[in-house]
């Protein structure tokens, strides 16, 4: 493994996260708080511990799938940890375990809090929350690769690692261009959803965080009621049909801005997408219309929408109490939970594609029952898939099957109710914030135990990047020889100090 | 610029990786999911599934912004009918393949009538690089500039020549014709030399010199300059065609071994009675002797597999006093074929990815820069570059030595009014010139920019 190279990229994170950190720090500042020294003390550490982490460039920049893995999982986990320190030093959420979850809840977009009330953090920690969003959902190495040139096409690896979905291309030739794309196009539509939510009447403040919690599909809000707060039917309607679309795969927007309409529509993800919305939310609506809001057929339509959104686009945001819903509704929205938004989009989940994929090629399965010797190719958007991709989603599928049950098991230690418990790891598993049962939109994670935290948040990490990261950085087989490198180092360095 | 390469075999690859080291905006496509993910995983380039010459698939490359098509595939008429596609559907310039004899005869033709800008012959390339080596025996390396007008020759210099551990002022002053020493490679690493510099003992030289007064330089370096006469060339493929043919127009005496007998026949009735084609195994030893090894001066390895063609080199160079050119196609390790004692290494495939790459250097140049085409030479460790000396400047019109030249910088050779002047500190530039520099400093934008 190129040890150097990773250390190198580590790096530059860090210097990324603490220039993320000034930006809190600024909020602090200009609303007065104490808070903003933790910011600046955690920024200004994490980009001394940067620099002197790339002084040294490495020599050779030969990058493989495997560095690219434990590259991107070991940020991960570097961001949570580092991104996490503001809140322990200033006191807000003193458990540590408690703020990595807060945090890598924030990074990886989903949503889940531990706070019990929100309303009491600073505005420095409220916006930091909801800005994590914003830099997990697109990426942080996506973003480094806007900025920074580095040569050769080993970088791909860094983005096929942390952008979602079964088959990871790019827009154009280059992958910084490729990168620059996706933020342009990101930014765009977050300022777009902040200008809407302006003239809605909504305050600049809690413009700016719900806008960002909405672009990177998180779903902190800075309010205990979340959306709900904001009794406006304007409002929440914005925040749905954001939801929506930053759960849309962005080739699609890249394809409107080509002005390849035709083919941006006809994308099959896109169509699948709107399907299981609109067919979740008739079915919701009905079911809901008379038990919860005895017949009114408008509010029943609005909230079943805004959870629906919520939900598939793995945010996590509420307007109402959707736990409260019959059984029907709440097994459906469970269901979302696991199908989550399209590949290439901020959402979690498994992504649309991914189920189209499974559902065509275990159809190709039964056909060659019928017809043993019969040859069916499995396509999407009219092109052959070929074998290695559908491997690799039956094996992520496999894959996800057994980390949630595994997780369900260690979470189920606490002694919860079945719901709780299942809801829990699917809702931070993929992505999204709230579950049902005990952590549904009223309840919150602080209920678990620290160890339970410490499993959803690797659940989180692994669902944010499509558990193979976490898992290769996790395989034994990955650090073989890790060993000797140290070894032979610190030999190296001994002899240097000896003689 | 906008490049899109269709097929990523051995030349497209290459030719992928370098034009990305460019900084170009290189999509490659190809039939092959395989090989695309090769590719896109090596080198930052966007790659498509798909047939080349479909036009759904080109405009899904984005043809219309295109500006270089090349179509790599093994295929002639794919990579014709691809260009052709590709020159109605966007006014980029496109590059084909073609390495079908019958075709390349009618090389004129397809680029006059089919509007194709380039046509690449692998094998044919690869054959006139070989052929100059053997005009030129004691040459290892021959580079040609200004469409073949300029050579460029590497040799190393024996330890028993007069020259070694002499000033290169001082060897010119023994020497009576023009020669300019470009580039010395010693130990792995290339000197850009100026009169100081000493010689020394197994140093590999490049210097620019006209063909009768080369001979002369070598009889006075005592690096050996016998001209060659007859020449065994193992394997009877497509390079061996013509470099047969070129050989044969040279005046040489050339024996092809090939182990198939159709091919022997075929071969045999194209070429005219001084080419001998014998139907025999060309690693077999008793063969090769009862061939007449002893008396031959030229060998060219150039079977299909690489292995065997550096062991027969290695071989034959050990045993006998023997000028041998081995080809390479598919060996990726040049470090290390450079050190091995098999005398002059053509690679077909760098060949061809250097043509081309020199030919979109010359486009770009109509687009802005200034350097009119850049050659990597000994080795790609140094660079050729010519530029045209179009405006005065502060280089015009003042004698070389007066310049204050950047370290390892040299002016190897000015062309003008279609004369090749070898440079001394008398000559000057002047304007409508074109000068050609060789340095190892990268990133040359500017003839300006040579001067300290």
């Amino acid at each position: 493994m190129n040890y150097r190279m990773i250390i190198y990229i580590l790096g530059l994170i860090l210097n990324i996260l603490g220039g993320c950190l000034l930006l809190p720090a600024t909020v602090g500042i200009f609303y007065n708080e104490n808070e903003w020294k933790a910011y600046f003390l955690v920024a200004v550490l994490s980009i001394i511990l940067g620099l002197i982490l790339v002084i040294k460039k490495p020599r050779i920049n030969v990058f493989y799938t495997k560095e690219g893995f434990v590259t991107v999982a070991l940020s991960w986990i570097m961001l949570s940890v580092i991104g996490a320190l503001p809140f322990v030093i200033s006191g807000e959420i003193p458990s540590i375990v408690d703020a990595v979850f807060e945090t890598a809840s924030g990074f990886t977009t989903t949503g889940a809090s531990i706070l019990t009330n929100i309303e009491a953090l600073s505005q420095a920690s409220l916006f930091w929350r909801s800005f994590t969003h914003w830099i997990g959902g697109m990426g942080v190495l996506v973003f480094l690769l806007a900025i920074i040139p580095m040569s050769g096409g080993h970088n791909m690896q860094l983005m096929k690692a942390e952008s979602p979905g079964p088959q990871v291309g790019k827009f154009v030739p280059k992958i910084r261009q490729t990168a620059f794309i996706l933020y342009s196009i990101y930014v765009a539509l977050t300022l777009m959803e902040f200008v809407l939510l302006i003239a809605g009447g909504m305050p600049w403040f809690d413009s700016i965080t719900t806008a960002l919690g909405t672009a990177g599909t998180g779903g902190f809000a800075i309010k205990n009621s979340s959306i709900a707060f904001y009794d406006s039917k304007y409002l929440q309607s914005v925040i749905t049909i954001f939801m929506i679309l930053f759960g849309v795969n962005f080739n699609v927007y890249y394809m409107v801005l080509l002005k390849k309409f035709k083919s941006a529509v006809k994308n099959e993800e896109l169509l699948s997408y709107f399907l299981i919305i609109s067919f979740s939310v008739v079915c919701i609506t009905l079911n809901i219309k008379d038990v919860v809001y005895s017949g009114d057929t408008y509010e029943a339509l609005h909230h079943s929408a805004f959870s629906v959104a919520s939900v598939i686009s793995t945010t996590g945001f509420v307007t109402t109490d959707f736990n409260t819903w019959p059984q029907l509704s709440r097994f459906i929205l469970f269901v979302l939970m696991f199908i989550g938004a399209s590949a290439g989009s901020t959402g979690g989940g498994m992504k649309v594609s991914r189920i189209i994929l499974l559902v065509k090629s275990s159809l190709r399965e039964i056909g060659s029952i019928i017809h043993p010797r019969s040859v069916s190719v499995v396509k999407l958007d009219k092109k052959r898939i070929d074998h290695a991709t559908l491997k690799s989603v039956s094996a992520f599928f496999v894959v996800s099957i057994m980390i949630y049950v595994a997780s369900v098991f260690l979470v189920s230690f606490d002694g919860y109710d079945m719901t709780t418990s299942l809801t829990a790891v699917a809702a931070t598993m993929n992505n999204i914030g709230p579950g049902l049962g005990l952590v549904g939109p009223t309840g919150n994670f602080s209920i678990f135990s620290p160890f339970s935290k410490i499993v959803m948040i690797f659940d989180m990490l692994a669902g944010r990047l499509e558990m193979f990261p976490m898992l290769v950085l996790f395989s034994p087989t990955t650090w073989k020889g890790t060993g000797t490198v140290i070894k032979r180092r610190l030999k190296a360095i001994k002899r240097k100090i000896a003689g | 610029m906008n490049i899109i390469i269709v097929g990523c075999g051995k030349v497209g690859s290459t030719l992928a990786e370098q034009l990305d080291k460019e900084g170009h905006d290189i999509t490659v496509i190809d039939i092959r999911p395989e090989a695309v993910r090769r590719v896109t995983d090596s080198a930052d380039v966007m790659g498509i599934e798909g047939n080349g010459a479909v036009h759904s698939v080109l405009s899904e490359a984005g043809i219309q912004y295109a500006d270089v098509f090349i179509a790599m595939t093994d295929s002639d008429e794919l990579n014709l009918l691809a260009c052709l596609i590709a020159k109605k559907s966007s006014t980029c310039h496109t590059i084909a393949r073609v390495r079908n004899p019958d075709y390349v005869s009618e090389n004129h033709f397809i680029k006059e009538k089919l509007g194709i800008s380039m046509l690449v012959n692998p094998e044919l390339e690869a054959a006139n690089a070989m052929a100059r080596l053997f005009s030129i025996p004691s040459a290892i390396e021959v580079d040609t500039f200004e469409r073949g007008r300029i050579e460029l020759l590497t040799t190393r210099l024996p330890s028993a020549s007069p020259f070694v551990d002499c000033q290169i002022k001082d060897v010119l002053g023994r020497f009576s014709g023009k020669l300019l020493i470009c580039a010395i490679e010693r130990n792995n690493e290339v000197i850009i030399p100026d009169g100081n510099t000493f010689l020394r003992a197994n140093d590999k030289i490049s210097f620019i010199c006209n063909r009768k007064e080369s001979s002369n330089f070598f009889k006075k370096a005592k690096i050996e300059c016998n001209s060659l006469r007859s020449v065994m060339i193992i394997g009877g493929g497509k390079i061996s065609y013509y470099l047969a043919g070129k050989l044969c127009d040279y005046g040489f005496k050339i024996k092809i071994i090939e182990k198939d007998k159709e091919r022997c026949e075929y071969l045999d009735s194209v070429f005219p009675g001084n080419v001998v084609v014998i139907n025999g195994d060309g690693s077999d030893r008793k063969l090769l002797l009862e061939e007449d090894l002893y008396n031959t001066d030229g060998f060219a390895a150039i079977t299909d597999f690489d292995e065997e063609n550096v062991m027969l080199s290695f071989y034959i160079n050990s045993n006998f006093n023997i000028k041998t050119v081995t080809k390479i196609n598919k060996l990726d390790i040049e470090d290390m074929i450079d050190k091995l004692p098999i005398g002059s290494v053509v690679y077909p495939k760098n060949i061809t990815a250097e043509m081309v790459i020199s030919y979109i250097r010359a486009l770009e140049n109509s687009a802005g820069s200034n350097v009119q085409t850049l050659y990597n030479i000994v080795g790609g460790k140094a660079q050729a570059l010519e530029f045209s000396v179009k405006t005065a400047s502060k280089i015009t019109d003042i004698s070389l030595c007066d310049l204050n030249l950047k370290n390892n910088i040299i002016i190897c050779c000015i062309v003008r009014n279609g004369k090749t002047i070898i440079p001394s500190g008398q000559d000057q530039l002047k304007i409508g010139d074109s000068v050609v520099v060789v340095t190892t400093n990268r990133n040359l934008g500017d003839l300006k920019d040579i001067l300290s």
